[in-house]
């Protein structure tokens, strides 16, 4: 059977598989899956199967048809897709059915791929486990106990256990990156700028990037090649020509510089997830990369710095969730002030509410010096750290979190702890920059580590071309879940 | 009693009349259907991002230049978060410290002096909803056809000393903006609003006293009476041992009296922080040269050239510039070859009167520049006479027909024929033999009463001046009469 989206693709092409069959298939997997993964938040049957149809019936009349024709693909339940329930996983969203197309969504359809169901999140990608959505827990495929990282979680293990062969997610501080290592799988964060945010429910307007979840980097690179691209209707959007991202996968590593910081080798990582990394950096090495340690001296800022820029943003981006417009209102309340308090506090969860009201209290008068505008300073120093590295080296390799998935339940009362899973991935968000994470081992028990490669703003081509060599070498990113998880 | 000083200081709203909204594409427009020009981004939709309208972007500016105002080179949106159903983003998109203008002021003539009132700011933000109470079954509606129109705010010094040098510097205020056409400027449709901050002081002293903020003033003679009536009362509690409190009061229209807010007091903390979804404007010194050299005649300098150029009076001048298109409207009528003198006393004493009349403006005045200098035309090459000029004015306003065509239908051409004159002037003084001999008494004027009688036989057509001219020729030929 057919895996990777290029390979549907090639089937779908050559008309041994109809797109009708592919999303059939795509439907039968999930039915043998979901039970244990619960990937997936919501499935649109029959709107996939009639988009199936239409491709199948232009494709039978010689009819162009888009770089994705077929495609059956999952897009995570922030991304608005027009007359399709979009919750975010939470409560308050409750019967919120969009009336536009975020840009993404209007690309993919353009391009001729078939949504066939929303997955699962952290409630509005709020989370490092996909614990914290307001309707279901989703399971990693490698592990069922344990948690799928997050919180593009559902992307992530819908991927991992082959349901889909590709979907979309989006990282705020390694929402993408984390789930994709913790599941074994690729995922790319853009550059901030590249993929049009229109469309994407807000969490962190200055860190949120769209991004895809594949099965190796070649299927990154087509996914980010139909997604990316200048939008005026995201005025943070990039106006820069997007590059041949197929052309760099075929590039060798020989003379790239790859740049390890000594930072992020300290205190706190998993022994097994260091010495996977540095089995990759061998493994670079020996295709004749050049490996050179780096310093990013302001590191250790990075995790106080993201959850003040994020939570700031975030607590003016959710309050437009009062019950008054769209969404849930509370049924029972007194007065204006009481629909506004109650509608909030009945459809956010306990995650939520706690970085609104981080949020809120360092943008309040008194406290706006001394957090938010510190965070944005430290913000400017930890994007010099990035612009000095890169003057010496082309791609950054790290590990993508510091441990592999972590047991469902376990960090869920911990919130700092569960803070500490993004160590490696927030400084990225906070820069601006690309970063990708591959598979590059298992830990003794089976689970997937991911390696993180990171580039320079608009450096994707160097990610891929990296990811790339690296994947040709290595077959982490081909073994399947078995064990423990989901039957292969 | 003690002398009381009164300081006031006024924040102007001027809605922008753009074709579109501030952050998004749909219709900004006044008076439609509820919730019909509306989209994602000003309905705040979960997802949805602004687009800064530029031109939006060019009248704040415009507007500052035009108010003397320093305008920024780099300036950006921040967010002001506040709940309230009107908002249905919880914040409203404004600026907080870095304004598209900074400090300006204003020259506002009064009782013959210029006085000088400074400018504190200009910046742009989103206009919020509308709150529909009424008539629901006891719910209230929301209609967001107004939510995200470009709004200006203008804030002003604390320079003002009266009731009447606010409502002058409002008077003013309105003036330059409707000179840049940059908004409908109508206080009654909402699209000016004005908030007054007022406080009263011991004379001499130098700090000012406790203010208070009026609100819901829906003309600038009700900004007027409230800021009296505030200053009444503050002065009233003072001298009687009160103390001012800090507050916002609202103008009752109808008692004309402020009354405090019943609202709760809520220290607000809005929470501003620059908006992540736009990026900051940058503008070069020289885009802001360009657009300075680009804004209209202000009307003070556009008066003065009026009266110096055109030989107008100065009170005439200050008429025909009180509003830009009037003075648009006068020029025009200039370049289509009317004489100065003749469009203002055409413009000021007739079209005013039937616009008047009408509740027209000058914008969709029926009477087009090139039909009233064509009219003066007329007159001036005595095809009519000035009377039938003011006869056939009204049909004129009233048809939007030229002036020539109702002169050939109505058969008004001014005869000039010395003949058919002169026949006329033989009847009269067949009909009127008093009149020779009064003239012949030395009662000069008499022979006023013959041009009335000729003018009268014409039905008006005559010409004047042969009229005068025939008139003496046969008093001295025929009756040896040295009129």
């Amino acid at each position: 059977m057919f895996e990777t989206a290029l390979q549907w693709l090639d089937a779908l092409r050559g008309k041994a598989v109809s797109a009708r069959e592919a999303v059939e298939a795509a439907y039968a997997r999930i039915g043998t899956c979901e039970p244990r993964v619960h990937a997936f938040l919501s499935l649109q049957n029959t709107q996939a199967l009639a988009d199936a149809d239409a491709i199948d019936a232009q494709r039978a009349a010689g009819m162009p048809l888009g770089r994705l024709a077929g495609l059956p693909v999952a897009i995570k339940d922030n991304l608005c897709d027009k007359g399709i329930e979009c919750r975010c996983a939470s409560r308050v969203l409750e019967g919120y059915i969009p009336p536009y197309h975020a840009t993404v969504v209007a690309k993919l359809r353009a391009a001729g791929a078939i949504i066939i169901g929303r997955t699962n999140l952290d409630e509005f990608a709020m989370g490092s486990s996909t614990e914290n959505s307001g309707y279901q827990v989703t399971c990693n495929p490698w592990d069922i106990e344990r948690i799928p990282g997050g919180s593009s979680g559902g992307s992530a293990a819908a991927v991992a256990s082959r349901e889909v062969p590709a979907a979309f997610g989006s990282d705020t501080g390694g929402s993408i990156r984390q789930p994709a290592a913790l599941c074994g799988v690729t995922g790319l964060k853009p550059t901030y700028g590249r993929v049009s945010r229109n469309g994407l429910v807000a969490y962190g307007s200055s860190l949120d990037q769209i991004g895809p979840l594949t099965l190796d980097v070649r299927d990154a690179a087509l996914m980010l090649s139909v997604i990316a691209g200048h939008d005026p209707g995201d005025s943070t959007s990039a106006e820069v020509p997007v590059a041949d991202y197929a052309a760099a996968l075929h590039a060798s590593v020989a003379g790239m510089k790859i740049g390890v910081p000594r930072e992020y080798f300290v205190s706190g990582i998993d022994p097994q997830v260091a010495q996977a990394v540095r089995a990759a950096l061998a493994s670079f090495e020996k295709a004749g990369a050049e490996i050179i340690e780096i310093s990013l001296p302001h590191t250790e800022y990075a995790i106080p710095t993201y959850y003040i820029v994020a939570t700031a943003e975030a607590s003016s981006n959710l309050a437009r969730y009062d019950g008054i417009h769209y969404g849930r209102r509370a049924p029972v309340a007194k007065d204006l002030w009481d629909v506004y308090t109650k509608s909030r506090r009945e459809g956010f969860g306990d995650e939520v509410i706690r970085r609104v009201l981080l949020g809120t209290y360092v943008l309040s008068s008194g406290y706006y010096d001394a957090y938010y505008l510190k965070a944005l300073k430290v913000r400017t120093l930890i994007t010099r750290d990035f612009d000095t590295a890169f003057e010496r080296v082309d791609v950054i390799a790290t590990p993508t979190s510091p441990t592999a998935a972590f047991k469902t339940g376990e960090k869920a009362d911990d919130p700092l702890q569960m803070y500490l899973s993004d160590i490696f991935t927030v400084s990225v968000n906070l820069a601006g920059i690309p970063g990708m994470s591959i598979p590059c081992g298992f830990t003794d028990t089976g689970l997937p580590i991911g390696l993180q490669l990171l580039a320079r703003p608009f450096g994707e081509p160097a990610l891929i071309r990296a990811g790339s060599a690296y994947q040709q070498a290595t077959d982490f990113h081909t073994r399947r879940p078995a064990q423990n998880g989901i039957a292969g | 009693m003690a002398a009381f000083e009164t300081v006031i200081g006024l924040e102007v709203h001027l809605q922008l009349n753009t074709r579109t909204k501030m952050f998004c594409r749909c219709r900004n427009h006044f008076g439609d259907a509820p919730n019909t020009n509306v989209c994602p981004v000003c309905l705040g939709m979960p997802g949805s991002l602004p687009v800064i309208n530029e031109t939006a972007v060019r009248y704040a500016r415009q507007a500052g230049l035009m108010l003397n105002c320093a305008v920024a080179q780099f300036s950006k949106f921040d967010r002001k978060n506040y709940f309230y159903p009107d908002l249905p983003k919880a914040y409203q998109i404004s600026q907080y410290d870095l304004p598209l203008c900074g400090k300006g002021h204003i020259d506002v003539e009064m009782d013959g002096g210029t006085r000088r009132f400074g400018i504190t700011r200009v910046h742009l933000e989103e206009d919020a909803g509308k709150l529909v109470h009424d008539g629901h079954g006891g719910g209230s509606l929301v209609d967001l056809n107004r939510s995200g129109t470009p709004l200006l705010e203008i804030v002003s010094e604390p320079d003002m000393r009266s009731p009447d040098e606010a409502h002058a510097y409002l008077v003013t205020l309105k003036q330059l903006m409707s000179y840049l056409d940059i908004s409908d400027c109508n206080m009654e449709e909402g699209s000016l609003r004005c908030d007054a901050n007022v406080s009263v002081r011991p004379a001499g002293q130098a700090a000012f006293g406790t203010k208070v903020e009026i609100k819901n003033m829906n003309s600038f003679k009700a900004v007027q009476k409230a800021l009296a009536y505030e200053v009444r009362r503050q002065i009233a509690a003072i001298e009687a041992g009160q103390t001012i409190v800090q507050e916002t009061r609202l103008f009752d229209a109808n008692s004309e009296k402020t009354v405090s807010m019943r609202t709760k007091e809520q220290a607000h903390d809005y929470r501003y922080f620059p908006d992540p979804d736009l990026v900051p404007m940058t503008f070069t010194a020289a885009e802001i040269e360009t657009l300075k050299a680009q804004l209209p005649e202000r009307p003070a300098v556009r008066r003065e050239r009026f009266a110096a150029q055109y030989g107008i009076s100065a009170y005439d001048a200050g008429v025909l510039t009180a509003e830009k298109p009037l003075a648009d409207y006068f020029e025009a009528a200039i370049s289509a070859g009317m004489s100065g003198k003749a469009a203002a006393n055409w413009i000021i004493n007739n079209l005013m009167a039937e616009l008047n009349a009408a509740h027209r403006s000058i914008t969709d005045c029926p009477i087009t520049p090139a039909h009233l200098a064509e009219l003066g035309a007329l007159i001036e090459g005595n095809v009519i006479s000035g009377n039938i000029g003011k006869q056939i004015f009204p049909e004129m306003f009233n048809t939007g027909k030229a002036p020539e065509e109702i002169v050939n239908e109505k058969g008004l051409v001014q005869i000039t024929d010395s003949a058919e004159i002169d026949a006329w002037v033989n009847e009269a003084i067949a009909r009127n033999p008093d009149v020779i001999e009064s003239l012949k008494a030395g009662k000069g004027k008499a022979a006023g009463k013959l041009v009335g009688a000729v003018m009268q036989m014409s039905k008006g057509k005559a010409n004047p001046a042969l009229v005068n001219e025939r008139i003496r020729h046969i008093l001295i030929e025929t009756h040896g009469l040295d009129a």
